[in-house]
């Protein structure tokens, strides 16, 4: 029942949007996007096994047995919660933003929220495929369409990317249905394959599907889509794609590959792992050396979701609960970052660094919003993301699945120290120094603006105090995922 | 039974139907009504109505395989009839002579695809390949018209000798000789080497039918230089028959000897897969685009012949239908724009912005996106041969060429929709628009619910 709303309140909205005038699209879209905000709510509220949580009906039979199957446990409820938050935060804090045919723009929003949606709600295979395409194809025409100049180009090669990406996930599915006795591809049907499903098979078979997930997180070196898109795409598309899309990377990697292809999984983790890590101080070190903002938080991003990836192949209890609580945290904060940078492009039109300066005299409110950010950015106490990145290196430093646990973390937290340099340097040189011709005037935020960093600041630092609720919320769900990637060998 | 008698005489009476209505436009209009005819007499022929009990003494064989194969590409041609009639009036001088010779291919296509005996498949092909060299070169005074026509008969005319010579050496390594498909089926087939060579001749031309590489060098030549709607009729339709005759004659008489064709329509595959796609990524036309796209596709259907599993039998159905919808919709704008380069997509969402979703829907449906038939098409495919296993090779090439197919389907939405321009000038009526829509909601109907079609496939009455 309420995975069902979750996606049929923004698919309808966004078919009515097409139809609408340009304004009233803006006003159903936020309406919409507020509507799916408190369902999420709802299903936070809702307990675990709820009948409610779960719906699953007929809907291919016969040769393909695939069945209309959603179900929501702790880890698709946070996923909901974080893609419910983050569209009526990116509406508002873009409200004043001009669209050329708006309406269009509104409505491939809304259908990206749903296939989003869908993707982190299927309890079905086939389906999963389904919604994880569906979520692209709007993405793709939100990009193209209202996005910088070389964004055809730009954009056109994260599609062909993460297309290629899926075909082989798709390869995958089939092969583990077929290994099902009955064709099925449902959820559980799919745990319980992987104990027939030979260790040598389980090794290829990974790279499949792992490819897609890498691909969608990105994981090095198959990250070059991923800084000109964001830099290409619209604000609010920028803040779609890093907040929640790469989110399903990792979200598959969660739920269809580390517990189906366990074998696979222990015996590639190493690898996966190692990549992690050279991705992470890659991107970290390049973000060093950039000037434009955009691309900055790009590459910082990566080396976030590198870590998370490297605390998944951990298979502990406190790595796998840092990594649920942390894609929240990680949505929040980069969503956070992207307005911040979306108001300073839109004020002073640039986005290079070596351009701004001064900020902190002109206009305080922005610079304590900054500071705030980017110090969650960089993972201090008392701020949202220490509390997730905390647990992923307890985690990873405690792994059993690996012989190179003490490497791996300490590599890893060198890149906390990277993040610290390049996220300090920016904020010294936008925030202080002199302000020039460009930083002159003050950048005073519009109510709207300034309710989307309060609500950003307030639960950076709600849940840096007090991390408890989200902990609560994705322990049986980390448990049990925990228990399907054990095996005793 | 139904069809081929009444679309026979179909043919003839719109042969003479110039002679009664002056108008082109009545008379496309008696084509439409006459193909709706055949569509329903078909239908009910699979519902268990038949008009005519003729004793064929085991010449041809009437399943709910081939009928329904038989109704979808009847509603296909209605479609195009619909959407393509007055272009189709306009080609010549004589537009009833165009739907007659439309309507004794389609009598060709119901033999090809109920065959029993060798013979009656050569038949069947040959009824519909002599009418198809004359449509091609209907536009007579267009010199690449002809030249295309010449081309596709002379290379038409080659491979029907090749398959008369393959039939005659699969009779011969049989014992006693036989062309029956249920008797070359149960042991009267030896295997050797004069069978392996009469089984590869055929291979040879039906590929060349279906425009498989290497026998695919006519196909876009003749695709380019024939009529618009023409080539959309031989694009879905005629190749639809090819296929599914190929299908029965390798799937009921040769389906013992499996194993010894197997690889090589395998290898055949993978080279079509290839080469179409990649062929296809250079190309300046849409047109000719679509017709190495069509190739391509052709890589995809044959894995229903290597496999021939159920998932294959379903999935081929599926897969004719969603093509014929969305190829039949691309070349029914294509035939109505002067310039159809890609360029001369450009701007086109901002002047006809429904036009534009609807080509959209048709070329996601191409490339494979979900929620439209021919993701469901290809998964099929996929799926038939991860089934069938051994060929994981296949599947992981399919998979990357269906990548690249990506390039060439986008070029025209990224044209339509990111690219300046001011967008030709199309005539495009209410009726054009409303019937693209519906042949969009075939399409993504079946993307979800595919089994409104297959289900007819165990439905039997009697």
């Amino acid at each position: 029942m309420i995975p069902v709303l979750l996606i049929a309140v923004p698919l309808v909205a966004g078919l009515l949007a097409f139809l609408m005038k340009d304004g009233g699209a803006r006003g159903l879209a936020l309406f919409a996007s507020l509507l799916t905000l408190v369902v999420a709510i709802w299903s936070v509220a809702e307990p675990n096994g709820s009948k409610l949580l779960e719906i699953n009906t007929d809907w291919i039979s016969g040769a393909i047995n695939s069945r209309f199957a959603l179900s929501m446990d702790g880890l698709a409820k946070i996923l909901c919660l974080l893609t419910a938050i983050s569209f009526p935060v990116i509406f508002i804090s873009t409200w004043g933003e001009q669209y050329r045919k708006a309406k269009n723009f509104f409505g491939l929003m809304l259908l990206s929220q749903a296939g989003m949606l869908g993707v982190f709600l299927a309890a079905d295979a086939l389906l999963f495929y389904f919604f994880w395409e569906i979520a692209l194809v709007p993405v793709y025409f939100l990009a193209s369409q209202w996005g910088g100049e070389r964004r055809i180009q730009a954009t056109f090669k994260f599609f062909v990317y993460t297309f290629f990406g899926s075909l082989m996930m798709l390869i995958a599915i089939i092969y583990i249905a077929q290994h099902n006795h009955d064709h099925s591809f449902s959820l559980g049907a799919f745990y319980s394959a992987r104990g027939t499903i030979k260790g040598s098979e389980q090794t290829w078979l990974f790279w499949l599907m792992f490819l897609a997930f890498a691909i969608k997180m990105p994981i090095f070196p198959f990250h070059t889509w991923q800084p000109d898109t964001y830099e290409q795409a619209p604000a609010a598309v920028t803040m779609v794609l890093s907040g929640v899309m790469v989110k399903m990377g990792i979200y598959g990697l969660i739920r269809w590959l580390a517990p189906v292809l366990n074998l696979g999984t222990y015996i590639w983790g190493d690898t996966v792992s190692a990549l992690c890590i050279t991705g992470m101080i890659y991107a970290s070190l390049i973000a060093l050396r950039q000037d434009d903002l955009k691309r900055l938080v790009a590459y910082s991003s990566i080396a976030h979701m590198g870590l998370m990836c490297l605390a998944v192949f951990a298979t502990t209890e406190s790595g796998m609960q840092g990594v649920m609580i942390q894609i929240f945290n990680h949505g929040i904060n980069i969503i956070g970052l992207w307005v911040i940078v979306y108001l300073i492009e839109k004020r002073f039109h640039t986005r290079k660094i070596s351009e701004l300066g001064g900020m902190a005299e002109k206009s305080p409110a922005l610079t304590a919003m900054l500071v705030i950010v980017a110090l969650a950015n960089i993972a201090l106490p008392l701020t949202n993301g220490f509390v997730g990145e905390f647990l992923m290196f307890t985690g990873v430093y405690g792994s059993k699945a690996t012989t190179y646990n003490v490497v791996f973390t300490v590599t890893a937290a060198l890149t906390i120290i990277l993040a610290a340099v390049y996220m300090l340097n920016m904020v010294q040189k936008v925030c202080y120094g002199g302000a020039n011709k460009l930083t002159e005037q003050s950048l005073v935020l519009k109510p709207n603006e300034k309710m989307v960093l309060v609500v950003i600041v307030i639960l950076i630092l709600l849940v840096g105090v007090y991390p408890d609720p989200l902990l609560q919320l994705t322990r049986s769900a980390s448990e049990s995922i925990l228990a399907k990637m054990n095996f005793n060998p | 039974m139904n069809a081929i008698i009444i679309a026979a005489v179909l043919g003839v009476i719109m042969m003479f139907s110039g002679l009664f209505l002056k108008k082109s436009s009545s008379i496309a209009a008696l084509a439409t009504i006459s193909m709706l005819v055949l569509l329903v007499v078909t239908v009910m022929d699979l519902s268990g109505y038949h008009f005519f009990p003729v004793d064929t003494h085991g010449m041809l064989y009437f399943d709910v395989f081939g009928l329904l194969f038989d109704c979808i590409v009847f509603a296909a041609t209605l479609i195009l009839f619909l959407l393509n009639a007055k272009d189709i009036a306009a080609i010549g001088h004589n537009p009833g002579e165009y739907f007659a010779l439309i309507f004794f291919v389609l009598c060709g296509v119901v033999i090809a695809s109920s065959f029993n005996t060798l013979l009656m498949l050569f038949l069947g092909i040959e009824i519909m390949s002599i009418p198809l060299y004359i449509l091609t070169g209907s536009n007579k005074r267009n010199l690449k018209s002809n030249e295309a026509s010449l081309k596709y008969l002379l290379m038409g005319a080659f491979s029907t000798g090749l398959m008369l010579l393959g039939i005659a050496f699969v009779y011969g390594a049989t014992e006693r000789g036989t062309f029956v498909v249920d008797e070359l089926a149960f042991g009267r087939a030896v295997i050797s080497p004069l069978m392996i060579a009469g089984i590869l001749l055929i291979i040879a031309s039906m590929a060349f039918k279906v425009s498989a590489v290497p026998f695919h060098f006519w196909a876009p030549d003749v695709y380019d230089g024939a009529p618009t709607p023409v080539t959309s009729f031989m694009a879905t339709v005629v190749k639809g028959a090819a296929f599914i005759a190929f299908i029965r004659l390798f799937g009921d008489a040769f389906g013992t000897m499996r194993p010894q064709w197997k690889l090589f329509i395998a290898l055949i595959a993978a080279a079509t897969l290839l080469i179409g796609n990649i062929t296809a990524v250079f190309q300046q036309s849409a047109k000719r685009m679509l017709a190495y796209s069509s190739v391509a596709h052709v890589g995809f259907m044959l894995f229903a012949l290597i496999t021939l599993n159920t998932l294959a039998k379903e999935g081929i159905l599926l897969y004719i239908a969603v093509y014929c919808a969305a190829t039949i919709g691309l070349f029914a704008v294509i035939a109505r724009m002067k310039d159809y380069s890609f360029e001369g997509f450009n701007g086109l969402a901002s002047r006809y912005p429904g036009l534009a979703l609807l080509i959209t829907i048709f070329l996601l449906s191409l490339a494979g996106i979900p929620f439209t038939g021919g993701f469901l098409a290809k998964y099929y495919m996929i799926a038939a041969l991860i089934q069938d296993g051994h060929m994981l090779w296949l599947v992981i090439l399919s998979l990357i060429c269906a990548a690249i197919s990506i390039y060439y389907y986008f070029r025209i939405i990224q044209a339509m929709y990111f690219r300046e321009g001011s967008g030709q000038e199309l005539e495009i009526g209410r009726g054009f628009t409303g019937w693209l829509s519906l042949l969009a909601v075939i399409i993504v109907v079946l993307g979800i619910f595919p089994y409104w079609l297959l289900d007819r496939l165990y439905i039997i009455y009697i």
